[in-house]
């Protein structure tokens, strides 16, 4: 081991540990004071500066969670989480991608909003990974006419298909419009409004929905799915043929045969016009 | 002396960091700007609204590279992913060089996000130097290094920060990004004289410059970028242009961003500077 990775060890120790938390012993330890502040004032900068940083990171990526649980419970969990679990990637951008998880582990952080709480986490999860996932090349309209019982299809890799048990798509709809109201700092809103966001969240019923998440000229939507159409990409997305996809996803549906025909003529339009189905990379 | 092999022989002018709230502004007006350096991380993407429109903006402008997550002098080895990413971006932009900070900010896999001070030790400034080396060549376009500001510095420390600098560029045989506004927050900030750092940096590695506004708080500065240049590192960067010539220089702009034309009129200030005689060193 190195002295470098040693020294670096007790840095970034102290630096990441919780904000409540001392770090003069390693700060006097390890940085000089000068003629205006001490050594542990000096490594605070950097301790403040780490947390308020990754902190207003989770805070604009998680609006939804925020709102669910309220300020003070999120600034909780967000803090527990960060902790347990801080940045392994050099991009802030996946700071949340093993928050569900997480929380599954330590669900006293969302209470009686738990279920809740992991839907919204799962939506705004899948918001950040459409937002800027790969595009492949789509099949149009045209080339739905080749198609075979055989062939392998693809989604594109930035449509994310979920099931939840609670509609948190209009719950973020409503956010967002709330947001661009009162301008992007969500901080700014007034707590009066935000208070009635949470209270209008926290009265939200169950009500199972299927949902894709994806883009459109790089503007991120959420697409409400008939539970028939959602097995059937969620099959095409496991790699099975058009085939044995409409044999295992359709064997259950509720839709009488003429009319699941229809259905199904009308859900490869759409998928066509949204281009949400690719060739499967080789 | 203003295009070297460091930044691939070019002699660009006065650029801008390229940051979102001016995307609308530069595509839609297409003002006449000399290049515009980019973040790399940010779009260090699979696909998405970020890689569009720096798609755009290179069929217009110049562009720059510049990173604050490669992490040189973090003990650990550089960090593979990264660099596929960042060569993929490098590929797409074409940059004539590359920089990023001569600092670290992980350990362990853990990542800070911050730019943190190195402990000015030979041990450091060979890994910082061997890394730095092992970047090139795996990325194929020259590097230049930045020095950061700094809030702090250690007891192990056995060199000032300039002849640290002077130790990796010269075991790494790279280029500098010479910031000089750090240079004076961290003068402030630790005591040094200013002028002695530039004097003491070798000017015919100088590749670019960086120039930003910063905040004074009552025992310290910070780096805050969200301010004109101020009059001393003005004066610095006077200094500066007199020992290394012109060169390709950058203002950072990053919080509570002005308008594009606030923004590029500040950097513009720089051009009074850029014609005078150089002071060739004895």
């Amino acid at each position: 081991m190195t002295n470098l990775l040693e020294f670096q060890r007790r840095v970034a120790g102290a630096v990441m540990s919780p904000l409540n938390r001392s770090i003069s012993a390693e700060a006097n330890q390890l940085v000089k004071p000068n003629d205006r502040l001490t050594s542990t004032e000096r490594l605070n900068i950097y301790h403040r500066q780490y947390w308020y940083r990754i902190l207003d990171s989770f805070n604009e990526d998680f609006p939804g969670l925020c709102s669910i649980l309220g300020e003070r419970a999120f600034e909780r969990l967000s803090r527990a989480y960060l902790a347990d679990c801080p940045s392994q990637s050099f991009t802030l951008r996946n700071l949340g991608s093993r928050l569900a998880t997480w929380l599954t582990e330590h669900p006293e952080f969302a209470g009686q909003h738990f279920a809740l709480a992991i839907d919204m986490i799962r939506l705004e999860w899948a918001h950040i990974d459409a937002f800027d996932s790969a595009e492949r090349k789509a099949l149009g309209p045209e080339d739905l006419l080749e198609l075979g019982p055989e062939l392998r299809l693809a989604l594109q890799p930035y449509v994310r298909l979920l099931a939840l048990r609670y509609p948190v798509d209009d719950l973020r709809v409503q956010l967002n419009q709330h947001l661009n109201e009162h301008g992007a700092a969500s901080n700014a809103v007034s707590r009066p409004a935000r208070r009635h966001i949470v209270r209008r969240f926290a009265r939200l019923k169950p009500q199972p929905i299927f949902l894709a998440v994806h883009r459109v000229d790089f503007t991120v939507y959420y697409r409400r799915l008939d539970a028939d159409e959602f097995r059937l990409l969620e099959s095409f997305g496991e790699g099975q043929s058009i085939g044995q996809a409409l044999d295992s996803a359709l064997a259950g549906t509720e839709f009488e045969p003429a009319e699941l025909q229809q259905k199904i003529q009308t859900w490869f339009a759409n998928w066509a016009q949204l281009g949400w189905l690719s060739s499967r990379p080789s | 002396m203003p295009a070297n092999r460091f930044n691939g022989q070019t002699d660009f002018g006065i650029g801008i960091g390229l940051r979102v709230p001016h995307y609308q502004h530069i595509l839609e007006r297409r003002p006449v700007v000399d290049w515009f350096e980019i973040i790399s991380e940010n779009y260090m993407l699979d696909g998405g609204r970020p890689l569009a429109i720096l798609d755009r903006i290179l069929e217009q402008y110049r562009v720059v590279q510049h990173g604050v997550s490669m992490y040189f002098g973090s003990a650990e080895p550089l960090n593979r992913e990264h660099l596929r990413r960042l060569k993929a971006l490098v590929k797409r932009t074409k940059t004539p060089w590359l920089t990023d900070h001569l600092c670290w900010g992980s350990v362990d896999g853990r990542y800070t996000h911050d730019l943190l001070p190195m402990p000015y030790t030979f041990e450091a400034a060979e890994i910082t130097a061997r890394k730095v080396r092992e970047a090139r060549d795996f990325l194929e376009v020259p590097i230049a290094v930045e020095n950061v500001s700094s809030y702090a510095e250690f007891h192990i420390s056995e060199m000032t920060e300039w002849e640290f600098l002077n130790e990796v560029v010269e075991g790494a045989d790279c280029g500098i990004l010479l910031d000089v506004n750090n240079i004076y927050v961290s003068s402030q900030n630790h005591g040094f004289d200013p002028y002695d750092y530039l004097n003491g940096v070798p000017a015919e590695r100088v590749a670019q410059i960086h120039i930003a506004g910063h905040s004074k708080f009552e025992k310290y500065i910070l780096d805050t970028h969200d301010h004109p240049v101020l009059d001393p590192v003005w004066k610095l960067y006077e200094h500066a242009i007199r020992r290394v010539g012109p060169t390709a220089t950058l203002l950072e702009w990053d919080d509570r961003i002005p308008s594009f034309d606030e923004v590029h009129a500040e950097a513009r200030k720089a051009e009074q500077f850029i014609g005078i005689p150089v002071v060739v060193s004895q």
